[in-house]
């Protein structure tokens, strides 16, 4: 143990001591935070185009750099979603459900401080799990085939089931209208064309899922702010203080329990190579809710929902670089593009890394303590000044988001068919509020349905149809188990409740 | 303090320019003036994603343009969003795309696209990358017969992975069940990656993947190659046979090329050309090649290359006829 894990994790923090490397973890962790809170460009981006700068320092430090920056975007994200309820990422949409009612009634600062250090424990406990456990947990990633990941999406649709609220119907159309926007595209198995409507180019890439995020919570959510304030108000100055600082500092431990469920699963559901930050962020706070003693609360502002979600994508984000480093399999899309990167250094990930390139390997471990460090010691410094966006006018505010939702729209893949996608998302997004429609079911089918529909079909071909094949797979098994398990609880609860007099009237 | 900054600015703006200007007159004849969108006719993170993100790195890190080239993913329909865009660019000379092999299939399949891949403006190619047949290493299998044997007696229940229907890998496929007589099931992933990780898993028998995909599970002796589609032996896999050795006419490859959009000018198209071969020739990316068994001996461009496309054109669409489209579409 000592040998093996204690002394070169030693020596690779040692070596993201040196200047050299401390500067690139900063300068990584800023160009995150900047990134992640821009709508639009988010971590893909930032590492796609910041990777070629990278050729001026030696490959070690540009991993390090690249790596920070992916974690500094996973915070970053956090911030536009709560105080202007524009997703800055795919990975922090789960954190607008309560970030931004919490940012509504004046909490903007107790928010953002549970999602600095929900991400900041998710990041931690994460890094820990990776230096302690890498070389087994490849080996179970390893074990995962499509019927694991088809079980895993199933329970993942399990752990969303009571985020609808009471409106069953409603909930059920939701997830169809979100399965059904799901499908277009090309179809993985037969390489056809799916639901290209009016015969748009634009729609065989599928429909990006951030477009909808952006669409149904920036340009829905400012549609309505308008319609309700008028534009006549302030939305809500928020003072910040040190003793305010020092009193949400013991807010802690109301979400402490769900940051570190979030980040533990979080950590898993990013080792996976199929799921990656967003699907982790998504099911972190789908378990938040259910095991939450006031599950009503979500969505309106619970402290938890902001948490869950957070500590689940940075956990994530550290858990993908499993696979990468170790399989050289990327679990999620920035992992891919850095893979690229190692590419061009002249490292080659894979089962072998490990013990030929042990410098590199653990300098990059080293780092992500530290990366941690830093973005928590950033992102709470700089909380006077995110809040500060919210004491401006809504009618100067209106016309920024606006802006930032059309460029993030646009952003990832640079063409105008999204953007107008975007405004249609934000008009029905709008309207099925209106209608006491839940959105998030939506949102999250947009995600999942992808994963699940594709691994499912490569299972029943790999059986030749034979569902019970299913039953033969030890770990998917334990996954569909679970999912029942999952269903089955808060309809007990509600039975339970039922028998027990009611208590407030 | 604000005028000193405006200074600076305008300082900045013009040593930019001068820069720019020095460049271009060193090479006296036309260059960028705007960034160059360098299309990728495939999703992030793949073989053709990282080679474009290479050739990136090697532009930028040798100072090759004096305006820098911005890679942009066009992965939908298997390319077809791709093509579509590079027609809609015609006579655009910032404009430059990075091919694989959907360039010739993607048209054939989907008959109601209409590109024409030959009024596209070849600039060069940049390597031809290769196939072998992987099995994992706990298999057994130790040599082609073994492999047809095994794979005939398990008929149906042989599992093959690829990286979807239409893609190389498929046609591949179809052409061994052509040569041997079986029928195997194939099952698509979202690039060869996945494949192969889900080769070392087990969840899938064999599969075509490129080496780039498998080179470090082989190393690390998860899984072994039993054959290889080239025409001679690849530096790097010098003790694995070829199809051709052993009596089975199956040879294919992957080209990777650079492609201006239709009507392109002569000058710029004489520019890029320029560019590649001398990306081409660096030693970064022959290093690359031959770390990956990738065959990037000969430089092919302009004129040739469109010979080349004619001939790969024509024998893409003798493949599909012969195995079916209906074999690779996987209908």
């Amino acid at each position: 143990m000592i040998e093996t894990i204690l002394q070169p994790l030693a020596t690779g923090l040692l070596q993201a001591f040196e200047p050299l490397n401390l500067a690139m973890i900063l300068l990584g962790c800023l160009a995150g935070l900047f990134v992640g809170a821009l709508p639009g460009l988010g971590s893909v981006n930032g590492v796609a185009i910041l990777l070629p700068v990278t050729f001026l320092v030696p490959p070690t430090s540009a991993i390090i750099f690249l790596c920070a920056l992916y974690y500094g975007a996973m915070y970053g994200g956090a911030i536009s979603s709560i105080t202007l309820g524009i997703p800055g990422a795919s990975t922090a949409v789960a954190t607008v459900f309560d970030g931004r009612p919490m940012a509504q009634s004046g909490k903007a600062d107790q928010a953002l401080m549970a999602a600095a250090i929900a991400s900041f424990i998710g990041g931690t406990i994460s890094v820990i799990l990776f230096t302690l456990f890498a070389p087994p947990l490849a080996a179970f990633a390893l074990a995962f085939g499509p019927p694991e990941e088809f079980a895993l999406m199933v329970l993942a649709f399990a752990t969303f089931i009571g985020l609808g609220g009471d409106d069953i119907p409603k909930t059920i159309f939701s997830i169809m209208v979100g399965l059904a926007l799901a499908t277009i595209g090309l179809d993985i198995i037969s390489g056809q064309p799916r639901l290209i409507f009016f015969d748009l180019p634009g729609f065989l890439a599928g429909i990006n899922f951030l477009v909808l995020a952006i669409g149904i919570y920036g340009i829905g959510e400012m549609i309505w702010t308008l319609e309700h304030t008028q534009g006549k108000v302030t939305l809500h100055k928020v003072k910040t203080s040190w003793a305010g600082f020092k009193e949400n500092l013991t807010k802690i431990k109301d979400y402490l329990m769900t940051t570190t469920f979030g980040s533990v699963l979080g950590f898993f559901v990013g080792t996976l190579p199929a799921a990656g930050a967003t699907p982790a962020s998504l099911m972190s706070y789908g378990l938040a809710k259910t095991f939450s003693k006031d599950p009503d609360s979500f969505g309106k502002g619970n402290i938890s929902g902001v948490a869950a979600p957070e500590a689940g994508n940075n956990a994530a984000s550290t858990g993908s670089m499993l696979p990468m480093i170790t399989l050289g399999i990327p679990g999620s899309p920035t992992t891919a593009i850095l893979l690229g990167g190692m590419i061009i250094w002249g490292l080659r990930p894979g089962p072998l890394l490990f013990s030929e390139h042990p410098d590199f390997v653990w300098g990059l471990i080293g780092s992500m303590y530290i990366a941690n460090f830093v973005t928590v010691v950033l992102n709470l410094a700089m909380i006077p000044i995110f809040v500060r966006v919210l004491a401006m006018p809504f009618t100067l505010l209106a016309p920024i988001i606006f802006a930032l939702c059309v460029v993030g729209g646009f952003a990832p893949t640079l063409k105008m068919h999204d953007v107008w996608l975007m405004f249609i998302f934000g008009l029905a997004g709008y309207l099925l509020r209106k209608l006491n429609y839940p959105v998030a079911p939506a949102v999250l089918a947009i995600v999942l349905g992808p994963l699940a529909e594709r691994s499912l079909r490569q299972s029943l071909i790999a059986s030749q149809g034979d569902p019970l094949m299913f039953l033969e797979r030890p770990i998917a098994l334990t996954c569909f188990f679970f999912a029942a398990a999952l269903i089955a609880y808060p309809i007990v609860r509600k039975l339970l409740q039922k028998r027990k007099p009611v208590e407030e009237g | 303090m604000k005028r000193l900054l405006r200074n600076m600015m305008v300082g900045a703006a013009a040593l930019t320019i001068g820069a720019a200007g020095a460049v271009t007159a060193a090479q006296a004849e036309w260059a960028p003036k705007k960034p160059v969108e360098f299309i990728i006719m495939a999703g992030k993170g793949g073989g053709a994603d990282q080679m474009a993100r290479l050739m990136q790195g090697i532009i930028q890190k040798n100072d090759l343009s004096p305006r820098p080239f911005i890679p942009i993913n066009k992965p939908g329909g298997s390319g077809a969003e791709a093509l579509q865009y590079m027609k809609s660019k015609a006579g655009d000379d910032h404009t430059v795309m990075v091919t694989l092999n959907s360039f010739y299939t993607t048209p054939i399949i989907q008959d109601g696209l209409d590109i024409d891949i030959t009024t596209f403006t070849p600039i060069g190619r940049m390597a031809l990358d290769t196939f072998l047949l992987w099995v994992h290493s706990d298999s057994g299998i130790g040599s082609l017969e073994d492999y047809v044997a095994k794979v005939k007696a398990a008929g149906r229940d042989w599992k093959v992975g690829g990286t979807g229907s239409g893609q190389e890998d498929s046609i591949l496929t179809a052409m061994m069940e052509a040569e041997f007589g079986y029928e195997v099931t194939y099952i698509p992933f979202p690039g060869g990656g996945t494949v192969a990780k889900n080769l070392v898993g087990k969840h899938i028998d064999s599969t075509v993947n490129n080496p780039s995909e498998q080179s470090e599970f082989f190393r690390a002796g998860n899984t072994v190659p039993l054959v290889q589609f080239n025409d001679e032996r690849a530096e790097a896999f010098k003790d694995i046979p070829t199809a051709k050795e052993l009596g089975h006419d199956i040879v294919y490859y992957m080209q990777r090329s650079v492609n201006g959009p239709p009507g392109m000018s002569d000058e710029a198209a004489a520019w890029y050309r320029n560019l590649f071969e001398t990306l081409f020739k660096s030693e970064e990316w022959q290093t690359f090649c031959t770390d990956d068994g990738i065959d990037c001996k000969d430089w092919v461009a302009g004129d040739d290359l469109a010979a080349f496309h004619q001939a790969q054109l024509k024998r893409h669409r003798e493949l599909i006829e012969s195995v079916g489209a209906d074999a690779i579409t996987g209908e």
